[in-house]
């Protein structure tokens, strides 16, 4: 259990480490003491397996991925090099059967993770004490187990993990609303008129303008007649933490709103993580190349290092490796405000020759990259600093489905195109924008969620189960509005059966109440 | 640690996935030609946790290198931008595929079919060699050269002659130098198997028929073989005259012609005769057919059977493929030509390819 605290690291690279840290902190990196751990390759995958966290709650998918990894491993096909945990202390694996310029060169890329944890704004809002509280996690699942047993539990996370991306990774930094108390079903049985009728006070006759003025009872029917519909629908708003909803409205049983409750905890840590992907393995990579090249290799380190690293860096046709890209981009971006390639003067500059040799000794590099590390996640760093330059340098392209010779093909080689291929892949983490528009769906305790369409269809396959997920959660029939092959579409589930009916357009006003 | 406790609780589950479809898994030949080695691929349904997510139509990404518009990338290109790789799954798909070694395959088979564990008869004595490459030597061909061995060997050489050069260090072995990668053999006891299929491949015996003996022999193989170290196969394949054959050549063959059961039999008694002595050989027999014999071959046919093979082999297992041009008039005949017969004899009628389960089940199910 308490992996992380009996191993020590051996005096070579205790040594190493101390050394490596006063680099990092030489060039202004700031980050949380890191802890580093030796650990063999077993070890290490089942560890990544947990998704860093040695001490986390039992569930089979992590068997899946230890098998997946160690296969992997095993057949000589992958290998982990590093494994940072975002936590304060920072905790960090290193691999045993590593030579020690990977050592070296781990570390150096550790303590570059280790400052954009700390720094970057995306992750001010994360559990620094994540360790504990997965731990925590885990003990309390496992008791669980014990009393309701497996299988139950199990199936009763299986049902959470499929909604764990539909959370709101804004909310941490912004209070949208009051939280609502649970929808009471009864509340609503009250007779209309009574419920819409306007506090009267008794009044005598000629007294009774005055104290009830007309004006201010219509103001009051009009409040109540909203409130009214508010209690009809909700939520008010549409709102794009479904877990949070499912876990305030839905009728499950104590240890199932814990479980639930602590499983949103862990996807809300970890979003920053997906969020930010180019931009922490650009950051680390810059880093870890820096440190290396300028003072942690000795002679005898060279070779391995530019393997390993140029290795790190290989691009392939059909994927896009974040690592490269932001490490490119962290470069492009010191370079260009070391030599003032940026602002008013720079953009509206037709000379194409005085742009190509444009060099201001601004100096500014440096600096501007801390800050861009700070402030920016993947979708604001590609927006503002992906540029028609950097594109053509680095021979980018997107590419599409081809429906009829069934393979992804390259598509385009113009910039606006690859961009916005590149942030679509990016907004929202990539993943649909679902959110709930009603809990209580043609006033029968249905949930209807919708799926904010922008051009592309969901996958009906994955679509259908995750309703059977949310059904049972929600233990009534699930609702979601989407388009399929460009007609809107309410797909549904009721417990046993899959609809699919097309909405016409009075349904799709309907529903937007 | 404690990822055991969670691997062994997914390996659980991939089990249970593949016993309730296992009657799926059987009927399809699809996991046939998906052999490698030991293991097999098999897919599972939805062993992922589902999520809302785009489907590939109108997907795509973007990606690094040269190539002009129109260039193919691939068929699945990794997920750009994703924190958690799940490299090699196909979300279209919808499927995983989960590597199982036959052996396993076989046990869940068995427990699920209920199939009882062959008791072999006579441990014979017969002993195999058993080759492994545990050493080295000076002599041998270039295809096991030893490139380690044979570099320090030089490298040896050339700094005690002193004509190593560090700031030149060219290695260059001569052929004294050279190691070669060597064997052993250990001779291995093992209790000695063959499983015997005849198939007839006469006009009316069309593809769909083969497609169900060869899927049944499938899984009869993995069945044997997690029961018998070394199985051997044998093919036989006859019209009005048989002969042995390789495994592709018994799949694919298709003549016309008459047919006569008596002729593979006469082939088979003649291969245990020749390579497979009855009292050291545990013999499986399989014959398949669509049951439309010559009439007049019957006798003969009944005759082999209860003289030669019956006696020699463990089991022998006949079934009769339901075809639109066969009578299944055969299965007849030995219903009643060996309605004594001993239980050795095993008969089923596989209808189409659902019948195969069953037909397994029957084959299998005496524990011979």
């Amino acid at each position: 259990m308490a992996m992380h605290t009996d191993t020590t690291l051996p005096a070579d690279l205790a040594e190493l480490q101390v050394q490596i840290e006063e680099y990092a902190r030489g060039h202004g990196l700031d980050f949380f003491p890191t802890i580093f751990e030796l650990v063999d390759a077993e070890q290490l995958n089942a560890i990544a397996a947990y998704g860093g966290f040695p001490t986390r709650y039992p569930h089979w998918r992590f068997g899946m991925e230890y098998e997946q990894l160690s296969k992997g491993y095993n057949y000589g096909l992958q290998k982990i090099y590093e494994l940072v945990i975002n936590n304060d202390p920072c905790y960090a694996y290193l691999m045993k059967s590593n030579a020690t310029t990977d050592q070296k060169l781990v570390m150096a890329h550790v303590y570059g993770h280790c400052d954009f944890f700390k720094n970057n704004a995306w992750f001010s809002c994360t559990d620094r004490k994540m360790m504990d509280h997965m731990a925590n996690h885990g003990n309390r699942i496992r008791r669980y187990m014990d009393r309701f047993g497996v299988e139950d539990v199990e199936e009763f996370i299986d049902c959470c993990l499929s909604i764990e991306d539909l959370i709101d990774v804004h909310s941490p930094f912004i209070k949208r609303q009051e939280l609502r108390p649970r929808f009471d079903i009864r509340s609503s049985s009250d007779d209309e008129d009574d419920s819409l009728r306007a506090g009267r006070f008794a009044a005598k006759g000629y007294m009774d303008r005055f104290i009830n003025p007309p004006a201010a009872l219509q103001a009051e029917l009009t409040e109540r007649r909203r409130q009214r519909v508010q209690d009809e629908h909700f939520p008010v708003e549409p709102m794009r933490d479904v877990m949070l909803f499912i876990l305030e409205h839905a009728p499950l049983r104590s240890w199932q709103l814990d479980i639930l409750s602590m499983l949103r905890d862990e996807a809300y840590y970890f979003a920053p993580q997906a969020q930010t992907k180019i931009m922490n393995e650009g950051w680390a990579s810059y880093w870890h190349s820096t440190i290396m090249t300028r003072q942690g290799l000795s002679s005898a380190d060279v070779i391995h290092y530019c393997d390993h690293h140029s290795g790190t860096m290989a691009t392939s046709p059909g994927r896009l490796n974040p690592y490269k890209l932001g490490i490119e981009l962290f470069r492009d971006i010191e370079d260009r405000w070391n030599r003032g390639r940026f602002g008013r003067d720079y953009e509206e500059c037709d000379d194409l020759a005085a742009k190509r040799d444009w060099h201001r000794d601004t100096g500014l590099g440096r600096e501007k990259i801390f800050e861009v590390r700070r402030i920016h996640n993947d979708l604001t760093f590609i927006d503002t600093f992906l540029t028609l330059d950097f594109c053509r340098e680095h021979k980018l392209f997107s590419f599409g489905f081809n429906q009829e010779a069934d393979y992804y093909e390259i598509e385009s080689r113009e910039f606006p195109k690859i961009k916005q291929r590149l942030l679509f892949g990016l907004t929202n983490r990539g993943q649909p924008l679902i959110t709930v528009r009603d809990g209580n769906y043609k006033n029968r305790g249905e949930l209807f969620l919708s799926h904010e369409f922008n051009g592309v269809d969901l996958q009906l396959g994955y679509a259908r189960d995750t309703l059977q997920c949310l059904t049972r959660l929600w233990t009534r029939p699930v609702h979601i509005e989407t388009c399929l092959e460009g007609v809107p579409t309410i797909l549904s589930f009721d417990g046993t059966e899959y609809t699919q009916n097309q909405v016409t357009t009075a349904e799709a006003k309907a529903s937007n109440v | 640690m404690k990822v055991e406790r969670d691997q062994s609780r997914f390996r659980q589950i991939v089990r249970g996935k593949i016993r309730q479809n296992l009657r799926k898994y059987v009927t399809h030949g699809e996991m046939i030609g998906r052999q490698g080695g030991d293991l097999v691929s098999i897919p599972i349904p939805q062993l992922d946790v589902p999520h809302f997510r785009f489907g590939k139509n109108g997907s795509g990404g973007v990606g690094q290198g040269d190539g002009e518009v129109g260039t193919p990338v691939g068929t699945a290109p990794g997920e750009q931008g994703d924190g958690k790789g799940q490299a090699g799954s196909d979300p279209g798909a919808h499927m995983l595929e989960v590597d199982i070694s036959l052996e396993e395959l076989a046990q869940i088979l068995g427990d699920e079919l209920e199939l009882p564990n062959i008791e072999p008869k006579g441990r014979s004595n017969i002993t195999q060699e058993k080759t492994r490459y545990n050493s080295v030597r000076r002599l041998g061909p270039e295809s096991l050269r030893h490139f380690k061995r044979t570099y320090i060997q030089a490298l040896r050489r050339q700094v005690s002659s002193s004509t190593y050069d560090a700031d030149q260090p060219r290695v260059v072995p001569i052929r004294e130098d050279k190691r070669y990668r060597s064997w052993t053999t250990t001779p291995q006891p093992e209790a000695s198997a063959v499983a015997i299929y005849m198939m007839d491949v006469s006009g009316s015996m069309t593809d769909e028929q083969k497609q169900i003996v060869r899927t049944e022999a499938f899984w009869i193989d993995t069945w044997l073989k997690s029961q018998y170290d070394g199985l051997e196969t044998r093919y036989i394949i006859h019209d009005a005259a048989a002969k042995e054959v390789d495994e592709d050549t018994f799949y694919r063959t298709r003549e016309s012609g008459g047919t006569r059961i008596s002729s593979a039999y006469k082939v088979c008694a003649d291969l245990i005769a020749r390579e497979f002595a009855p009292a050291d050989w545990n013999i499986y027999c399989f014959q398949f057919s669509d049951g439309d014999n010559w009439g007049e071959d019957n006798e003969a046919s009944l005759r082999l059977l209860r003289e030669h093979l019956l006696p020699a082999a463990n089991l022998f297992c006949y079934g009769q493929v339901e075809s639109p041009y066969g009578s299944g008039e055969y299965m007849r005949s030995l219903r009643i030509g060996l309605s004594d017969s001993n239980d050795k004899l095993v008969l089923s009628e596989i209808r189409d390819k659902e019948g195969i389960y069953d037909s397994i089940k029957a084959f299998l199910g005496k524990g011979k």
